[in-house]
């Protein structure tokens, strides 16, 4: 086995055990261990990333000394590689970006807290990543909703602990189920890990034993996820959740946090339930109507709001809701579409909310729109930032989300009996989402008489402004050079199988 | 119905305390209440799961006498399981318990619906 | 001959008292224990008018539902859905249930070859005697090392959510007045009674404690458990004595480079035998004769590591609802 093969296992490792290590250590030196891990780990990834590219094989990695049923197990394939590499790029430098906000928003004493939460959560995702093992990833799936719990809270007003209390509330009826469901899977297989269990259920399909709990399992495992993603009418704590916390947290949340979850339901979809299979429940008929309810009702919801951080976080409910429809589909294509709309929304979203604080920041800190009148003149690259981020949302070419809604669109044309249906919910979600994206960049350069807030030049943002720069440059590749991701993509998720 | 309902009440009885939690986190409005319902919904699961390791006849998993053969015990793993599953439902109930605590300290109500009141009077 | 002690010196010493006490002449804690009554908690009244009043108000507001058909509706609606769904629910699970396997079977999907292994060569294999604890902290220790860092984790939480700082200039928290009534003034002071019995059960508890750790691999218990057995053991500690007396041996940093060491050494245990397994090199770690105190590998020290994480986590807890701070 090439030394290559051990990179998961160290970032994940490296990752759990910084946060162990900022517990000891200030605030200043636990951002410095944060920001090194983080390179670190993207690094890492990346080379997995050429070295897989290269062999064109995933392979599996034990935890421990005992080969598969017995042992843990982690696997590596070009899709987690990949996710791996991009979830490190967007958590660094939504990071960055709202450092210099963080003194205002949590108190001094309790930076080096942030920074082990965001460790522990960064390790969380990976282990959802790589994982091979149903529990292994119950257990992750629990420390990334501790500690993005923790992320909410650590802006200690009234809203956020509000919020905090709610996205709890709602992730542990999730997790409730998905254990639920685990437990009545492992019933029926008699295995946790994800190979073992396919085998048994396609040995227990071909048979016909067990039919109907081996659905309530997955169904309960499915609820439970999309729980825990914000599907559309579980989406309460969203709004409140993402608004009010600090502006890292809310970036991270809205783009990583949830994708964690969606991820693990594709690896669930492919590795433990195997894709035909699940494609013959009506499980999918489910996720494909509520994601389409999603996608409207979220715009909508956004369209009604006042505040333009609430407007972005609503808008995560409608770009969920696509994520959901393309699992509808059930096809091949239509998962294509819905992971590289997880990448696109993932670079997006975290653009518009680390633009936002910006031409918040020169409008006496707030969010009302009525005060963020002409604010993209008195913070130039906040403004073209934002523009370049709703121009995204919107689906305008040259920017990640044309690309994710022209392969919506495509798959959805291949899907018999569903295309309709996603093609007019597609056209009314674009047109939904271009009224509120598009009222707000009017709104931002609208010329006003007196503006009696101070212009923030470059001078007074250096970094700040970088990390906007990087943002727009991340969207428009995913953008412009879409074949050969969507290529990868294709090569993942062969490998899944 | 399938043949089984009865020989496993055991697990009936995990599903109806299950299902007593769940319309707890979902109706009560009362956080600590509600909390409780998080409890009995957690500890229903790992009855559930205790009883797909019971093999009528069999002892608990720890070799007496040097006795190694499988039967002469029940399965271990869901006994694993229960026990990683325990510390993430008091790590959980601790999260839930301090954040019942700082609300109630500033707002001195345990119904969530007031507090969202208040904070929209509050205005921020 | 010995030598003989003035009557000064003899009155300092422990044998003086103990024959005294004995004797019935003087009671120990009369004198050197402070006896004063509790201080009655006393509310201002005006303030819990007010309180009351604003309470009423919004419940008014909140509940108002003659006047607030779509809050009502909406009210309705959702205990209708709730009920309904978990109905649904209930009979969704009576159902599946009624097609798994038998409970107390021999013959189902569980007891399959995963089982039978981890029974069979449990011993050789891990050099635990508790089947239990040799899988989970060798067979499948990626799970435990996840789970134990979920606790840390919501400890950290709850550290941010409670824990009452000190501002830049030095000047306390402003919630620590608002925190106050809950903690110190309801503090069982100087309880005879409760201290007597915590003097006698504290230290058999923490030996038990200590007992189920070390010998977790032999039999039922293990690190967390003990752990918990501790943590009460301290709990219980705390409250006959009071926060003064537990803060000289167990502050805040106390906890913290516990949690830092017990951590860093499951993490770096369990990475050289992950590592180790992975590549399929030989591990260094001695498995011991089965049975033996000093055998399982890594199992007992780790239990150990884990033991004093949960204790430390548990007492923490406690100080942490009780008063914001160690």
């Amino acid at each position: 086995m090439d030394f290559v093969c051990n990179f998961p296992f160290f970032s994940i490792l490296l990752s759990l055990f910084s946060g162990t290590i900022c517990s000891i250590l200030p605030g200043k030196a636990a951002k410095v261990v944060n920001r090194l891990v983080l390179i670190a780990v993207g690094t890492m990834s990346g080379i997995l990333l050429l070295y897989l590219l290269g062999t064109g094989e995933s392979f599996v990695y034990w935890m421990g000394h005992f080969p598969a049923p017995w042992g843990n197990e982690i696997r590596a394939g070009v899709l987690e590689a990949g996710m791996a590499l991009f979830f490190c790029i967007i958590m660094y430098l939504s990071m960055a970006g709202g450092a210099h906000k963080l003194f205002d928003e949590v108190e001094e004493s309790k930076h080096n807290l942030y920074y082990i939460l965001i460790n522990l959560l960064l390790s969380s995702l990976l282990a959802l990543v790589y994982t091979n093992d149903m529990f292994t990833a119950y257990v992750f799936v629990e420390i990334n909703t501790i500690s993005a719990c923790g992320l909410i809270m650590i802006r200690q007003v009234g809203r956020t602990i509000e919020a905090a209390v709610r996205y709890m509330i709602m992730s542990l009826l999730g997790s409730g189920l998905l254990l639920f469901g685990l437990c009545i899977m492992y019933d029926l297989t008699g295995h946790l890990l994800m190979s073992n269990i396919k085998e048994s259920v396609a040995l227990l399909m071909q048979n016909g034993d067990y039919q109907i709990p081996l659905i309530v399992s997955v169904a309960l495992m499915c609820i439970g996820l999309c729980i825990k993603s914000a599907l559309f009418p579980f989406h309460a704590w969203l709004p409140d959740a993402y608004g009010y916390s600090t502006v890292s947290s809310a970036a991270i949340l809205s783009s990583l946090v949830s994708k964690g979850y969606i991820f693990l339901l594709i690896k669930m979809i492919y590795r433990v339930i195997g894709f035909d299979i699940f494609n013959n429940t009506r499980i999918i008929d489910v996720l494909f109507v509520f994601g389409l309810m999603g996608m409207i009702f979220g715009s909508l919801s956004a369209i009604k709001e006042n505040d333009i951080r609430r407007m972005i976080a609503f808008s995560s409910v409608a770009q969920i809701g696509y994520i959901y429809m393309g699992f509808g589909m059930g096809t091949q294509a239509g998962m294509v579409a819905s992971v590289f709309h997880i990448l696109s929304h993932a670079a997006t979203k975290s653009l518009l909310f680390i633009a936002a604080i910006g031409l918040t920041e020169v409008s006496g800190g707030s969010r009302k729109f009525i005060d963020l009148t002409g604010s993209g003149y008195r913070n130039k690259w906040s403004g073209v930032a934002f523009t370049a981020g709703s121009l995204s949302m919107v689906g305008v070419p040259l920017f990640s989300g044309f690309i994710s809604k022209l392969l919506f669109a495509q798959a959805a044309v291949q899907v018999e009996g569903k295309m309709l249906a996603a093609l007019i919910v597609l056209g009314i979600s674009t047109v939904l989402n271009a009224v509120y994206f598009m009222k707000t960049v009017i709104r931002i350069y609208a010329t006003t008489e007196d503006a009696p807030y101070p212009c923030m030049t470059f001078k007074d943002m250096k970094p700040y402004a970088v990390v906007l720069v990087f943002f727009i440059i991340v969207n428009v590749i995913l953008g412009v050079s879409s074949q050969p991701i969507v290529n990868m993509i294709e090569q993942g998720l062969a490998m899944f199988a | 119905m399938g043949p089984n309902l009865l020989l496993n009440y055991g697990e009936a009885v995990a599903a109806i305390l299950f299902c007593i939690g769940f319309t707890n986190l979902l109706l009560q409005t009362n956080l600590i209440k509600k909390i409780i319902g998080l409890n009995i919904m957690d500890s229903a699961i790992y009855f559930f799961l205790a009883q797909k390791g019971y093999i009528a006849g069999r002892t608990a998993p720890i070799v007496t006498d040097g006795v190694t053969s499988v039967e002469a015990y029940i399965n271990p793993i869901p006994s694993g399981l229960v026990l990683t599953g325990i510390v993430v439902s008091v790590s959980v109930t601790a999260l839930m318990l301090s954040l019942t605590i700082r609300l109630y300290i500033r707002y001195h109500s345990l119904d969530l619906d007031e507090i969202a009141a208040q904070l929209k009077r509050e205005g921020r | 001959m010995s030598k003989k002690k003035s009557a000064e010196e003899y009155h300092k010493t422990f044998a003086f008292h103990f024959f005294r006490w004995l004797k019935g002449e003087k009671d120990p804690y009369l004198g050197n224990v402070e006896m004063q009554p509790q201080k009655e908690y006393v509310t201002d009244s005006e303030l819990l008018l007010r309180q009351e009043k604003e309470h009423d108000a919004i419940l008014d507001k909140v509940y108002d539902m003659e006047h607030n058909v779509e809050l009502k509706l909406f009210h309705r609606l959702y205990q209708v859905t709730s009920i309904l769904f978990c109905l649904f629910l209930m009979a969704l699970l009576f159902v599946t249930i009624s097609y798994l396997p038998a409970t107390g079977a021999v013959e189902k999907p569980v007891n399959n070859e995963v089982a039978a292994r981890y029974i069979e060569s449990g011993l050789t294999e891990t050099g635990a005697v508790n089947i239990v604890a040799g899988m989970i902290l060798d067979y499948r220790a990626f799970d435990t090392l996840g789970e134990s860092h979920v606790l840390f984790v919501a400890t950290i939480t709850v550290l941010i959510m409670l824990r009452l700082d000190k501002n830049k200039k030095g000047e306390p928290n402003p919630l620590t007045k608002e925190m106050a009534p809950n903690d110190r003034i309801y503090e069982p002071k100087n309880d005879t009674i409760l201290q007597l019995v915590a003097t006698f059960l504290v230290p058999i508890i923490i030996i038990f404690g200590i007992y189920i750790i070390l010998n977790g691999h032999l039999g039922p218990g293990g690190g967390f458990s003990g752990g918990a057995v501790i943590g009460a053991g301290l709990i219980l500690y705390l409250n006959a004595f009071g926060f003064q007396k537990t803060e000289r041996f167990f502050t805040e940093k106390t906890y913290k480079w516990i949690c830092f060491f017990s951590l860093s050494f499951y993490c770096l245990a369990k990475s050289y035998s992950f590592f180790t397994g992975a590549n399929h090199l030989h591990s260094i770690i001695p498995k011991g004769t089965p049975g033996a105190i000093l055998s399982g590998g890594l199992i007992l020290p780790l239990n150990i590591a884990v033991g004093l994480v949960v204790a430390c986590t548990m007492y923490a807890f406690y100080a942490m609802f009780r008063k914001g701070g160690f």
